[in-house]
């Protein structure tokens, strides 16, 4: 994993809390003559990502333990958001620790009433099947004036603007190199 | 440290609930199913899970209509009835001026909800052995202690709650205000900043009190009196009958509480 | 965004237009906050009351989908009035510009119009030029024949009176906007334009956002801080997969598409590399043979060579519009057989939604890769339907939620920043980047073993990302450009060494030396991986933060920012806000990056067009190079303007589940729209319980006037209904919305958020079952704001 650390003193410097507060859970005895403390309720955060919402593109930081995420919060670093979340970035820990997440290959047979769970393999395998029959059946090479086209309008994609620009790129190269015209995304809509 | 204050400033809130939302996140409260009642306001009131909301108020006036915002939670009060009418020490006035919160100490006799004259602090009784404790928004008493804002103001989009030191805050209420009278908001004021000795969370309101559903003037009445006469009987609140008991008899007042309230609105 | 969220704070005037900020951007909020607390006003227009108006100095109403009369009312308003930035008009758009004599307009119809093909011959909407090709201009800009004189003409029929009759906005209001709005006319004044899908989602909306634009040159407002064109976006990267372009006519980098006349790359660069014979027309798109080739590379290696047209022909040639409703209709038609969804969810988002799940129901296979059981992944268990007789077979692919992966993301203002992945995927659900490369790997493996069709693009794809989950900046690196040999200066100097990455786009070439993904972004430099940056302190004084992140193109913040100085001089208009300056002295351009970097008055500031300057007549559009009022497809009013009702130009389709509503049945005029606390078709928040909390149903807006009219109570259950389908809702009755006084008619209407549907924690109907099925006439987006509808109490 090649998580950024943000130093707690970089986070702490930048983000103006007075230096000497700490970001982990502790009862830690306190210094003479400070008023009474409370031990934080979790670790405010240490990597940083960028808000799954709308595309005002808010820092947030992520609280981890133990492999879980424990808080997410406004990244009082950014320039745009300075540490502040609208009601939907507050909630992005119920997007991370959600029952109704999928951790399962789900597939659903043709004329069948409910799902069954899949390996990825046999999954992965079957779609690249279906791709390649699909394309291969629905491949135009030339139009009726003798245009080389080269295109299949068997498959249709549609998605893109939940992903990273990354995954954008390697999806289009694909779409494109096997053909595809049907290509849209939220952008359209 | 001196005395903190959060201060709201009403006419730069948008209502987004990012303060009701974090709160939740950062204080681990559950979600609780609510329905659409013909407005944007939900839940629709504080209780054990929500110490933080904001109330939505339409209003029509003579330049059209207006949306008023108020975030709702609790006062953090100087003279608060709550601390004074507790048994058990489970709240406590904080060095740095909020009602700190122990629910380790709560017996759940309830006073300080039955008592509190913004009618804050809501007990929540254990499904099981009926023990209830109370709950209400301590302005993230761990954060604030550890030199962090509290949740809701780290979170506001909008530059419309700020923390820090009380008197700053004062200041800043006060020249806010000046601004809003000169561009014409003239029933602009401060809220807070004497009611019950004096809150530790101040509004910069638009509008009238009343308008935001605040009290125009809370009635510290019960202060000292109070302590007193209760607290024996909080003391010996220990026993389910007598809990039981404790029960009833709120009940009672809340119910004539109530209707005081329906009155002063009417 | 021409410009960036932060820059909003520079604005002395925000006007908030076919976007609702506070509810749908709320951070927004916080830079609106700091232009007011500067003394900016906030103007908000828009149909109803919104958290945005509570916030506003004015506030105007308007009827949904008469932004262009409410707009071409200001553009009559400014030119009457002379209030615009006159020596900006000038000398940095084409208002001087002769227009062909043969080009005319009457009765809602510019020349060149056929009914038969509902399109435009646009021969006549031209240039005047000279023997060189370079345009006919008169700088006083009173030729008869002037772009200037023309766009007088046209919006002189636009005064207040019938604007507001039209638009149904009082008459005050409208004076309020527009003497607040026109003041930034003066040079030193910034106004900024923030809009979103209540502009874009009509049949005329690429109109709508000319009209902003026009207005915005007008005032000398582009390229200035705290001006421009904002399109504020919906959601996280959708700006980024607009970049990456998964969109059927562009390719990485808004390259064409090719259509059926490329036969060749060299037609293909023909038609797409625009020419000049200004010499002071840098012209950009010029370069497009070196981005095309580069791209080639990139995807198709030792395969694409010289002699092979860089593997062009690998490239799928359009045949026909296969954007988003075509898309459907061609699903409902049974034309398309497979079906790849990548967290989306057409089922709740598309137009018509019962046709277009209908049309799912075609298909033989369905692959959905998602957090969660979306309606579209479980179209075929919906109400109504029977999954006995849908033969679809459905894969439902478990996808890494945002902390669990690494990758970059762009922003509204172009901000290129990088994420981390925090934790490890959750269950068995897996990277994106994983799912694709997996997916890919198989296909290639088939096409290798088994052969088939056509198998070169595929076999001989550079793909090359190993067998785990592929490294983010690897892609990185592809997609921002590499040398592929040495290459040299013009002295035989090695400049970029064979195997490194390219500083920037200029130093692409179109030779087959160099491969670039994605021409725009290169943000992998070998300076390291930019997007990554975090330097917090601002050091432009007007909010750049320019070593934060990495912006395209090449990290300029605030797009035409030549047009923010004086062409003679290099000095900003604005000197408290100043994007760029020339320091005469060091010889250079000080602030942001330029839009290139010769001496003040050597270069026209419009680089993107041939001929460099903002186009007043924007002949490029297919229905009309000035904005005009039309009524959307569906409305309840005569358009008082012309005897054009409708865009002339926009495709109508006729299955037999396109209906058209009429006004007889159906009097209400109806939109959708968000609400902070849900996000567009809701798997994202209508699974989170925080958010279902404080907003947990389906409700439609609407005055008191029409409650009462209709007897129907605040909270009470109600229907909507349109020609296409109907939903059951909460009744809002609020004050916040008002009826509209239209030429002397009362017109209501009502609003309806559109994130629910039947799957997730909170369910209840899709209000786009109610939307049509028909698009805007140049960009197809589906006309979701404004249609007609019946309301009644559900008794």
């Amino acid at each position: 994993m090649c998580a950024m650390r943000v130093s707690r003193r970089d986070f702490l410097k930048a983000s103006g809390i007075a230096t000497g507060s700490l970001l982990l859970p502790t009862s830690a005895a306190l210094a003479a003559g400070e008023v009474p403390r409370f031990p934080l309720r979790k670790k405010v955060g240490e990597v940083t990502t960028i808000c799954t919402y709308c595309a005002v593109g808010c820092g947030q930081v992520v609280g981890t333990l133990a492999g879980e995420v424990v808080n997410i919060e406004g990244d009082p670093d950014h320039p745009i958001n300075q540490g502040a979340l609208c009601s939907k970035g507050a909630a992005s820990l119920q997007i991370i620790n959600n029952p109704k997440r999928l951790t399962k290959v789900l597939y659903r047979a043709p004329g069948a009433s409910d799902w069954e769970e899949k390996d990825w393999d046999w999954a992965l395998d079957r779609i690249a099947q279906n791709i390649k029959a699909t394309r291969d059946a629905n491949w135009i090479e030339k139009t009726a004036e003798g245009k080389t086209v080269n295109r299949t309008e068997g498959i249709a994609f549609v998605g893109g603007s939940q992903n990273t620009n990354e995954e954008c790129y390697l999806w289009v190269k694909a779409l494109r190199a096997m053909g595809l015209v049907y290509i849209e995304h939220q952008a359209r809509i | 440290m001196g005395k903190v204050s959060l201060l709201i400033d009403t006419s730069k809130c948008t209502g987004c609930r990012g303060c009701q939302v974090a709160c939740k996140e950062w204080n681990d409260l559950a979600a609780t199913d609510t329905t659409n009642w013909g407005s944007y306001e939900n839940p629709p009131d504080l209780s054990a899970s929500t110490w933080t909301r904001i109330a939505f108020h339409e209003v029509e006036g003579d330049s059209g209509v207006k949306w008023l915002f108020l975030k709702q939670g609790c006062m953090q009060c100087t003279q608060a009835v709550c601390v004074e009418v507790c048994p058990t020490q489970a709240l406590q006035h904080h060095d740095m001026g909020f009602i700190s919160l122990d629910q380790e100490r709560c017996n759940g006799c309830g006073y300080c909800a039955e008592f509190c004259p913004f009618q804050i602090p809501r007990l929540e009784a254990n499904a099981f052995t009926g023990q209830g404790k109370i709950t209400k928004c301590t302005l993230c008493q761990d954060r604030v202690t550890n030199d962090m804002s509290p949740a809701c103001a780290k979170t506001c989009p909008a530059n419309a709650i700020y923390f820090g030191d009380r008197q700053e805050m004062l200041a800043t209420a006060k020249q806010r205000v000046d601004e809003l009278k000169a561009g014409g908001h003239s029933n602009a004021s401060v809220y807070g900043e004497t009611e019950l000795g004096g809150l530790g969370r101040m509004y910069v309101l638009l509008e009238r009190p009343a308008q935001y559903g605040l009290p125009e003037n809370p009635s510290p009445a019960l202060a000292g009196f109070w302590q007193k006469g209760i607290q024996p009987f909080g003391y010996a609140a220990v026993g389910l009958t007598l809990l039981g008991l404790g029960f009833n008899w709120l009940a009672q007042r809340r119910n004539s509480a109530l209707s005081v309230k329906a009155q002063e609105e009417a | 965004m021409t410009n960036h969220w932060i820059d909003i704070k520079n604005a002395d005037v925000i006007m908030i237009i076919g976007s609702n900020a506070a509810e749908n951007h709320p951070i927004s909020m916080k830079w609106v906050e700091e232009s007011r607390r500067n003394g900016g006003t906030l103007i908000s227009v828009d149909p109803r009351f919104t958290r945005t108006s509570s916030l506003a100095d004015i506030y105007a109403p308007l009827r949904s989908g008469t932004d262009i009369a409410f707009i071409g009312g200001l553009i009559n308003y400014i030119l009457e009035n002379e209030l615009y930035h006159k020596e900006y008009v000038a000398e940095y758009t084409n208002a001087s510009f002769l227009v062909n004599p043969d080009f005319g307009f009457d009765d809602g119809l510019f020349v060149g119009y056929n009914p038969d093909k509902r399109g435009y011959d646009k021969s006549a909407w031209s240039y005047q030029t000279d023997a060189q090709g370079l345009p006919l201009e008169d700088k006083t800009l009173q030729d008869f024949n002037t772009a200037f004189q023309h766009l007088k003409r046209h919006y002189a029929r636009y005064d207040l009176e019938t604007v507001s009759s039209i638009t149904g906005t009082p008459k005050d209001a409208l004076e309020k906007v527009y003497s607040a709005y026109a003041a930034t006319g003066q040079p030193g004044k910034s106004g900024t334009i923030m809009y979103a899908m209540g502009a874009t989602q009509h049949t005329y909306g690429t109109q709508n956002v000319r009209s902003y634009a026009l207005l915005q040159l007008l005032l000398g407002n582009i390229g200035v801080a705290g001006g421009g064109i904002n399109a504020l976006r919906g959601l996280h990267n959708v700006q980024g997969s607009t970049d990456m372009c998964l969109l059927f006519h562009i390719l990485p980098g808004y390259l064409n598409t090719p259509i059926e006349a490329d036969q060749t790359l060299e037609a293909y660069l023909a038609r797409s590399t625009p020419q000049t014979s200004d010499p002071n027309s840098v012209n950009w798109w010029k370069n497009y043979p070196k981005y095309m080739v580069s791209l080639l590379k990139a995807w198709w290696g030792e395969a694409a060579t010289t002699e092979n047209e860089f593997a062009y022909q690998y490239l799928p040639k359009n045949g026909a519009d296969y954007s988003w409703i075509s898309l459907f209709e061609a699903m409902y038609q049974g034309d398309t057989k497979g079906f790849l969804v990548l967290g989306q969810n057409p089922a709740v988002s598309g137009p018509n939604a019962n046709m277009e799940r209908k049309a799912m129901e075609n298909l033989d296979w369905l692959v959905v890769v998602d957090l969660w059981e979306t309606e579209t992944a479980s179209f075929w268990k919906r109400p109504g339907a029977n999954p006995d007789d849908i033969k679809t077979e459905v894969f439902l692919l478990p996808a890494a939620s945002y902390v669990e992966r690494d990758g970059s993301v762009t922003n509204s203002g172009r901000w290129v920043q990088w994420r981390y992945k925090a934790i490890d995927p959750l269950g068995d659900s897996k990277e994106d980047l994983w799912i694709i490369n997996q997916i890919m790997q198989r296909v290639q493996g088939l096409y290798a073993t088994d052969g088939g069709i056509f198998p070169e693009p595929i076999v001989n794809l550079t793909w090359d990302y190993g067998d785990g989950v592929p490294d983010a900046e690897q892609v990185a690196r592809e997609i921002s450009g590499s040398a592929l040999v040495d290459l040299l200066d013009a002295d035989g100097n090695v400049l970029v060494p064979a195997g490194t990455q390219v500083k920037n786009f200029t130093q692409l070439r179109d030779d087959g030396s160099t491969a670039a993904g994605n021409w725009l972004y290169g943000y992998y430099t070998d300076a390291g991986n930019l997007a990554k940056r975090r330097d917090s302190v601002d050091k432009s004084g007007i909010g750049l933060y320019s070593n934060w992140a990495w912006d395209w193109p090449v990290n300029r913040r605030i797009i035409y920012n030549r047009a923010s100085v004086h062409p003679v001089t290099g000095e900003p208009w604005d000197q408290e806000h100043p994007v760029i300056r020339w320091d005469a002295a060091a010889n250079k351009w000080v602030g942001d990056v330029p839009d290139g970097g010769t001496p003040p008055n050597t270069i026209h500031p419009f680089i993107m067009k041939p001929e460099g300057h903002g186009r007043i007549f924007g002949f490029g559009r297919t229905d009309g190079p000035f904005p005009e009022h039309y009524e959307p497809w569906e409305s309840p009013v005569a358009n008082l303007l012309s005897g054009t009702q409708n865009n002339p130009v926009f495709k109508i389709w006729a299955s037999e589940m396109d209906h058209k509503g009429e006004a007889g049945q159906y009097p209400v005029v109806a939109t959708t729209y968000r609400v902070t606390e849900h996000m567009q078709a809701g798997a994202m928040t209508r699974n989170l319980p925080w958010l279902v909390e404080a907003m947990p149903e389906l409700f439609v807006e609407m005055s008191r006037e029409l409650a009462a009219q209709k007897g129907i109570k605040n909270g009470d259950q109600v229907t909507v209904e349109s020609a296409r389908g109907a939903v059951k809702a909460v009744a809002l009755v609020t004050s916040r919305f008002r009826p509209f006084q239209v030429n002397g008619q009362v017109v209501h209407q009502v609003g309806v958020p559109w994130h629910w549907g039947y799957s997730g924690a909170s369910t209840g109907d899709s209000a786009n079952t109610l939307t049509p099925h028909v698009g805007d006439a140049n960009t197809m987006i589906p006309e979701y704001k404004a249609f007609l509808c019946d309301v009644r109490k559900v008794v």
